[in-house]
């Protein structure tokens, strides 16, 4: 994903009840909003989720999304990340074709990462690593046409710590 | 005390003071309807859950109260939905609460099961799916607090089945009532930042055209009376859109009347030219506003509005101002004061002039028909405008005699003007006008409604006579879609598609005599008074008058849809 200018991550803190990820997901499709991806699930106080969106801001203004997110009885805070002011982290698993030649750099590739192998048949393991999204996104096209499939999180954010 | 959850429900509806209920039973809300046999609460039964919820924005609109209807589940759910959104664009109290099929059956494709509350996300303000008996006190508690406070709009309830059922211990519960609401995500802002209301009194010191745009939210801050008194102190005219009319009386000289694409020229025009538009609980909706890139491009903004989502959602404003209107003009009109108004307001005479220029040189005007000619609606309006107290409340449908009564009509009051106009309801008058009487028995109420309009909802004058309820209705009936005929005349080259309904099929005189109500027909001027006459002095049941009108007669002025303001036509001439 390129980074920053397009995207915006909002972190919105909101009650966990039935229905409320459909109203958070609903208003974005009513308002004409994009949604890059999403993240969702309970804090440390179980009444709560969050949820982390990274939205498209061409699709319209973020002061508006966030204003009509606002809106709904059942968000109870927005903070709107700077990639800059947040630090931000993905899990991808990814399942790639190896040959003997290919799976020790494959290795020490994920490795480098500090990614784990989940699981391996034949000519194929799947790794999974967790880092930036900048990271993943390098990890994958250093793997190049040996990507089989992946999967990622979508990012998940929480503001930097200011002392 | 143990209660169950049908009674927990008409219990707790009659604490939140609910006099009235429109609605309909039906399977999914059966068990609610046995406890309303013993409820001080009136039940209202209608003929079609669309006309529940439209007369539960009616009576709403007219006295202030959020309105209640309630109906089963599946098919009964879908037809409250054009209320819902009504409601929803018109930021109109209400609370609906629908049956659900029991808990266990949820998912499965139950008999008359949809998903209610998933249909209706975008329509209302908020919703519940109520899942535990033990919840239904509260969730009345809060949906009525939703309902009604910062930018009012519907809230629905949906219940299942079991939930309610005495026979089912699903619906048992412990009755108490909270003594407070606490929803840590809503907190609407009422007061105005103080530095912001500040910065707003300087821009109004150093304008020289300055218009107030007073929109709906007026009236739903109850601040009509702060409005004219912030006019009359700073002496500077105000429009009031359709959603507004009424909260300035049309005779005051500061009332310039209504903007919008069919306003008149000097509202669209003064806004149009004016340095300073200050907006208070408007939206800059596409039809006041016209072509948004050319609308008002001199005017600074003040824009003042309970929904912050509305400042800078349409036109960013120069001073956004998050709060109730009511609060914030009464702070506003302070801190003008303190800063020496009035004496400190520059002239301003020639702004004035050149609005009384205007409103001279560009009056609403139409021709009186020839004799033997079919009515002018202009003239019937006008005719029933003078025949009528001064708080009669009107409501309308949808198309040019709607148009034509917000044009025509001489509001006097607040609250004395009802119609749908974000969503633009056909249908919307005859059961809005039952709501509102139900809700003001004291006022007279009049609808104005299309032939086209009538025929959506009409059934419901047979709810009106069974209850007894003395609505009025005058049709306009030029035997067209009129308003659709309109476009097609001035931007389809005259080609007529699908617009012609037939001026006596059916026969409006005798439908409304088999609905129980008084019904006449007239086709020259000199009966329109009369008939007037003799509806007035019809008390004990609804009468409606089918008003022979000229399907030629179009409503002026005109913005044409995606133009500017200033491309104004304000006659048939097409001159400006
Ligand atoms: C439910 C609904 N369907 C269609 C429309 C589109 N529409 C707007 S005005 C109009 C014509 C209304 O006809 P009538 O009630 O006879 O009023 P008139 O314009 O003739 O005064 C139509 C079809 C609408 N606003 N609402
Ligand atoms: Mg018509």
């Amino acid at each position: 994903m390129s980074p920053a200018t397009r995207h915006h991550i909002l972190s919105v803190l909101v009650e966990n009840k039935p229905g409320v990820l459909a109203r958070v997901s609903g208003l974005f499709a009513r308002r004409g909003f994009n949604i890059f991806s999403l993240a969702v699930a309970p804090t440390d106080d179980a009444t709560r989720s969050r949820i982390t969106i990274v939205v498209d801001v061409e699709s319209a203004p973020l002061e508006q999304i966030t204003k009509q997110l606002d809106k709904l009885i059942n968000v109870l805070q927005i903070d709107e990340l700077a990639p800059s002011d947040a630090v931000e982290r993905e899990l991808m698993i990814v399942t790639v074709t190896v040959t003997p030649e290919s799976k020790p750099a494959v290795l020490l590739l994920t490795d480098e990462y500090s990614g784990a192998v989940l699981d391996e048949a034949g000519d194929r393991i799947t790794v999974s690593l967790g880092g930036t999204p900048e990271a993943l996104d390098a990890f994958t096209s250093q793997m190049g046409t040996a990507v089989v499939a992946y999967q990622r999180t979508g990012r998940i954010a929480l503001p930097r710590i200011t002392s | 005390m143990k209660t169950n959850g049908g009674a927990a429900l008409i219990k707790a509806l009659e604490l939140e003071g609910v006099d009235v209920i429109f609605g309909l039973p039906g399977g999914a809300i059966l068990p609610v309807y046995d406890p309303i046999i013993d409820s001080p609460i009136r039940h209202i039964l209608v003929r079609h859950e669309q006309g529940a919820g439209h007369m539960a924005e009616g009576y709403a609109h007219a006295t202030g109260r959020p309105g209640v209807a309630m109906v089963t589940s599946g098919p009964a759910a879908t037809n409250i939905i054009t209320p819902l959104a009504d409601a929803y664009m018109d930021s109109v109290p209400m609370v609906v609460i629908t049956g659900q099929v029991g808990t266990a059956g949820i998912g499965t494709d139950a008999f008359q099961e949809v998903d209610t509350v998933g249909i209706t996300r975008s329509v209302t303000k908020h919703h519940e799916l109520v899942t535990n008996a033990a919840d239904i006190p509260r969730i009345v508690r809060e949906a009525f607090h939703i309902a009604t406070t910062g930018r009012p709009g519907p809230v629905l309830i949906d219940i299942p089945k079991d939930l309610v059922d005495p026979t089912n211990p699903n619906s048992a519960l412990d009755w108490y009532w909270p003594d407070s609401v606490d929803l840590a995500g809503y907190n609407p802002r009422l007061d105005g930042d103080p530095a912001l209301i500040e910065d707003a009194a300087r821009l109004i010191n150093a304008s020289q055209r300055p218009v107030l745009y007073a929109g709906g939210g007026i009236l739903k801050a109850r601040a009509a009376e702060s409005l004219l008194a912030l006019a009359e102190l700073l002496d500077i005219p105000v429009v009031t859109t359709l959603m507004a009319r009424g909260a300035v009386p049309d005779d005051h000289p500061l009332c310039l009347g209504m903007p919008g694409m069919h306003g008149n020229y000097t509202a669209v025009t003064a806004m149009q030219e004016s340095d300073l538009l200050i907006a208070l609980g408007s939206r800059f909706d596409d039809r006041v506003t016209g072509k948004i890139d050319a609308f008002a491009s001199h005017a600074k903004i003040i824009h003042v509005d309970i929904d912050p989502a509305e400042l800078g959602k349409v036109r960013r404003p120069d001073v956004g101002i998050t709060g109730d209107c009511r609060l914030v003009i009464d702070e506003l009109i302070k801190a003008l004061k303190q800063l020496g108004a009035p004496e400190n307001q520059p002239d301003r005479s020639s702004w004035k002039s050149t609005i009384s220029g205007w409103q001279e040189k560009f009056p609403l005007s139409y021709v009186q028909s020839e004799p033997g000619d079919l009515l002018k609606p202009q003239f019937v309006l006008e005719q029933l405008r003078d025949n009528t107290p001064d708080d009669c409340i009107v409501a309308s449908g949808v198309g040019q005699h709607q148009m034509w009564t917000a044009q025509y009509w001489k509001f006097q009051h607040p609250y004395t003007w009802i119609n749908s106009g974000g969503l633009g309801t056909m249908g919307f008058a005859v059961p809005a006008a039952i709501g509102a009487k139900v809700g003001r028995p004291d006022r007279m109420v009049w609808a104005v409604d299309g032939d086209g309009c009538f025929q959506m909802t009409a059934q419901e004058l047979v709810t009106a006579a069974a209850e007894r309820i003395p609505v009025k209705i005058a049709i306009l009936n030029n035997a067209y879609l009129g308003m659709v005929r309109q476009w097609q005349e001035m931007f389809y080259e005259e080609r007529y598609s699908e617009v012609y309904l037939s001026p006596d099929l059916p026969d409006y005189k005798m439908w409304a005599e088999a609905m129980g109500c008084v019904g006449m027909r007239v086709e020259s001027p000199e009966d329109v008074l009369p008939a007037i006459q003799r509806a007035n002095e019809v008390d004990d049941r609804p009468v409606v008058i089918d008003f022979r009108t000229d399907a030629s007669e179009k409503v002026f002025p005109m913005v044409p849809a995606g133009k500017s303001n200033s491309e104004i036509v304000v006659g048939p001439e097409g001159l400006r």
